[in-house]
């Protein structure tokens, strides 16, 4: 049996890693499994010419198209958006778009202001020391004073605005709509040991300059120089408990298939809210039939996505299309509630700034723009390279029916049942989607912009995978409590996406890291009796 | 088998009639069609994943066509191809993108659309630092972030 540890994390991701190297201080013995590998960046995409050839296969964002070893497989036909991820050191941030905006405080008191969902048992001053610290960690760049976003410090200059910045600027000057350039982990300069981007622009499915954050190149090399040890290839199929109902450890299938047991003294899941769910409902026992910290009820349920209502179209100006980073610009114009709009909440705006040639070729020859024949040419040669998006990134509000569950016949390569998922998007969601376009539509034609083409939802959207465990004090209406313990199993700790009680308008990759910090703040702050 | 042996002979001529049917040749911008004989290796020795999707696209053709593409007149070829199209949901799909991956990174069609042809990693590319002082309306009105009680 293997030698146990004071503390085993489940998942080398962004909450994993971040959690990791905070605790690495206690010098107790820490352990992360992890069911992919280190990273190799001379194999990323962008040192090929085929680099956007792999974005359709083995390096595409959803796991059932890429369906490497270490990806499991997720039953996403009853959904809208399909779930994308990725499975190795690192996890997801090795491949996303580094957009970097925070919750905004509002976004804690949903229910207070405006009388829908819950409120969250934190608040956001709470998480203000540990969004910094991330920040710096992750290695920001951006430029402080957005008079719409909560303000941020970011280390490094922004992103340049390029070619397509103007365009989206200009237009948004005359409507008289905020915009402000985005807060990035792309490192605009040299920073702890990192390059500077040189603009590969093909950024999403990892970058080989290592400019991108990703926690394998931030946080995994000093969490492993604390004494962290991390071992790979590890697949966790259940979180085992003892007669006393506390969690024991962990099954686990090593690198060569083997199962182990690995016990600890407490286990913290890092796994995103679709992984989480899955082992948690996987680790049903007869003290817990309906599975493992589920008590409430809630463990799967209230899933989050974060539909995106995306609109584009191609101005006569030449744009940045590959030569640069995706995302440059944000819009939070639109961000608060303002029921004349029809609905409740609101959304943020993701300006992209172009795409690749066979990005292009493929998807407007798909939306029947790019024709076949001998004009073929001439229309390519209108659009490649002249393409702007505008992206509405929809708070989604937590609905029970929207779950993770465990599909019946599904498994993944070592027989463990694989998550399915049963998500709809809700009517005020499809109002704000509908709101979003309309406004989209509008900036575009500011621009200039014609061919006007719709993708709402996104379907290979669900990059945010939150609410499937949430955070909250009664035990009756959450999985953990606001600290990101367990109700049920006082030494189970979850810090991925899956504690969010809402889902706000913006990526979330900085709010989860902030919020696996503040936990792992919260654990070292109560070790002396963090089991009452 | 090798990855040219993937498809059948008769596959082969379809996909190089469907590829010059998606993508001629033009003199007007030099570049060639993607019936290309580079173009179509590059297809063949790269389908990897694809060649199911592909293989199942090019035998619902051959259904429709009943013989050979390049052997019937340029209507039938025209309306066997249209109802593909229409029909022919991922397979087909994947038939155009495979195509088009193909001939988007081939070195004379990327030099003929002004780009380099060559992997964006280690030159990357240089982006203007654009015009700052468009954020200065923005800065100019007052803050504004929903307040909490």
């Amino acid at each position: 049996m293997n030698q146990a540890v004071d503390v085993l994390i489940i998942g080398a991701g962004a909450s994993g890693a971040a959690v990791a190297w905070s605790l690495a201080n206690t010098k107790m013995h820490i352990l992360c499994l992890e069911q992919g590998g280190w990273m190799k960046p001379s194999e990323y995409p962008s040192t090929g010419r085929d680099w956007e050839a792999k974005f359709y296969g083995e390096w595409s964002t959803s796991p059932n198209i890429r369906g490497r070893p270490e990806d499991y497989p997720i039953n996403d036909d009853h959904s809208p958006i399909k779930v994308v991820n990725f499975n190795g050191v690192g996890g997801s941030t090795i491949m996303y778009t580094a957009h970097w905006p925070r919750l905004h405080p509002s976004d804690f008191r949903v229910r207070t202001l405006d009388g829908v969902a819950d409120d969250w048992p934190i608040d956001y001053d709470t998480l203000v020391p540990f969004f910094e610290e991330n920040d710096r960690m992750m290695g920001v760049s951006g430029l402080s004073g957005d008079p719409r976003s909560p303000l941020t410090h970011p280390p490094m200059p922004p992103q340049p605005l390029g070619l397509s910045g103007p365009l989206i600027a200009n237009a948004m000057n005359k409507l008289g709509w905020h915009w402000w350039p985005s807060d990035t982990t792309v490192a605009t300069t040299d920073y702890e040991g990192r390059a500077r981007c040189i603009n590969l622009g093909h950024c999403t499915p990892a970058c080989a300059q290592g400019a991108k954050a990703s926690t394998d190149i931030t946080y995994w090399p000093q969490a492993l120089r604390a004494g962290v040890e991390l071992k790979t290839h590890c697949r966790v199929r259940e979180i085992t408990t003892n007669e006393h109902g506390m969690a024991s450890g962990v099954v686990y299938y090593d690198e060569d298939g083997v199962e182990q047991f690995q016990p600890a003294e407490v286990v913290i899941l890092a796994c995103n809210g679709v992984g989480t769910p899955r082992i948690l409902l996987n680790s049903a026992s007869g003290k817990f039939p309906d599975g493992l910290a589920n008590s409430s009820g809630l463990v799967g349920r209230n899933l989050m996505f974060h539909p995106y209502a995306q609109i584009y179209g191609f101005v006569s100006e030449p744009t940045d299309s590959n030569r640069a980073p995706p995302t440059c610009l944000w819009s939070k114009e639109f961000y608060d509630t303002d029921l004349t709009r029809g609905f409740v909440r609101g959304y943020g705006i993701q300006f992209g700034r172009g795409a690749g040639p066979v990005f292009e070729a493929v998807v407007s020859e798909q939306k029947g723009i790019l024709p076949w024949g001998p004009d073929h040419h001439r229309i390519f040669r209108r659009l490649n390279g002249h393409r702007l998006h505008v992206s509405a990134i929809c708070e989604d509000l937590p609905e029970t029916h929207n779950r993770v569950t465990l599909d019946p016949v599904l498994k993944d390569s070592h027989g463990i049942p694989a998550p399915r998922i049963d998500y709809t998007i809700s009517e005020n969601s499809q109002k704000m989607m509908a709101h979003g376009l309309a406004r989209g539509r509008e900036i575009l034609e500011t621009a200039g912009a014609t061919d006007i083409c719709v993708n709402s939802p996104i379907p290979w959207g669900g990059w945010h995978l939150l609410g499937t465990a949430r955070m909250g004090t009664d035990p009756d209406r959450s999985v953990v409590n606001e600290w990101g313990r367990s109700h049920d199993v006082k030494n189970l700790f979850i810090v991925d996406g899956s504690v969010f009680v809402t889902s706000g308008g913006v990526n979330p990759t900085s709010t989860i890291q902030a919020i696996a910090l503040y936990v792992a703040d919260q654990i070292k702050q109560r070790l002396a009796n963090l089991f009452d | 088998m090798t990855a040219d042996h993937a498809l059948t002979p008769r596959q082969q001529d379809d996909l190089r009639s469907v590829a010059a049917m998606m993508i001629p040749a033009s003199s007007e911008y030099d570049v060639p069609g993607a019936d290309d004989a580079a173009i179509q290796a590059d297809i063949l020795a790269t389908l990897g994943r694809d060649t199911k999707q592909v293989s199942a696209a090019l035998d619902h053709i051959a259904r429709l066509a009943g013989e050979p593409l390049a052997a019937l007149d340029g209507a039938k070829r025209e309306a066997v191809v249209t109802e593909f199209r229409a029909g022919g949901g991922l397979p087909a799909a994947t038939l155009a993108r495979v195509i088009l991956q193909c001939y988007y990174r081939d070195d004379r069609v990327l030099r003929s659309l002004g780009l380099e042809p060559r992997a964006p990693f280690p030159k990357g590319h240089v982006l203007p630092d654009g015009d700052w002082s468009l954020l200065d309306p923005v800065k100019a009105r007052p803050a504004k972030l929903r307040g909490v009680p």
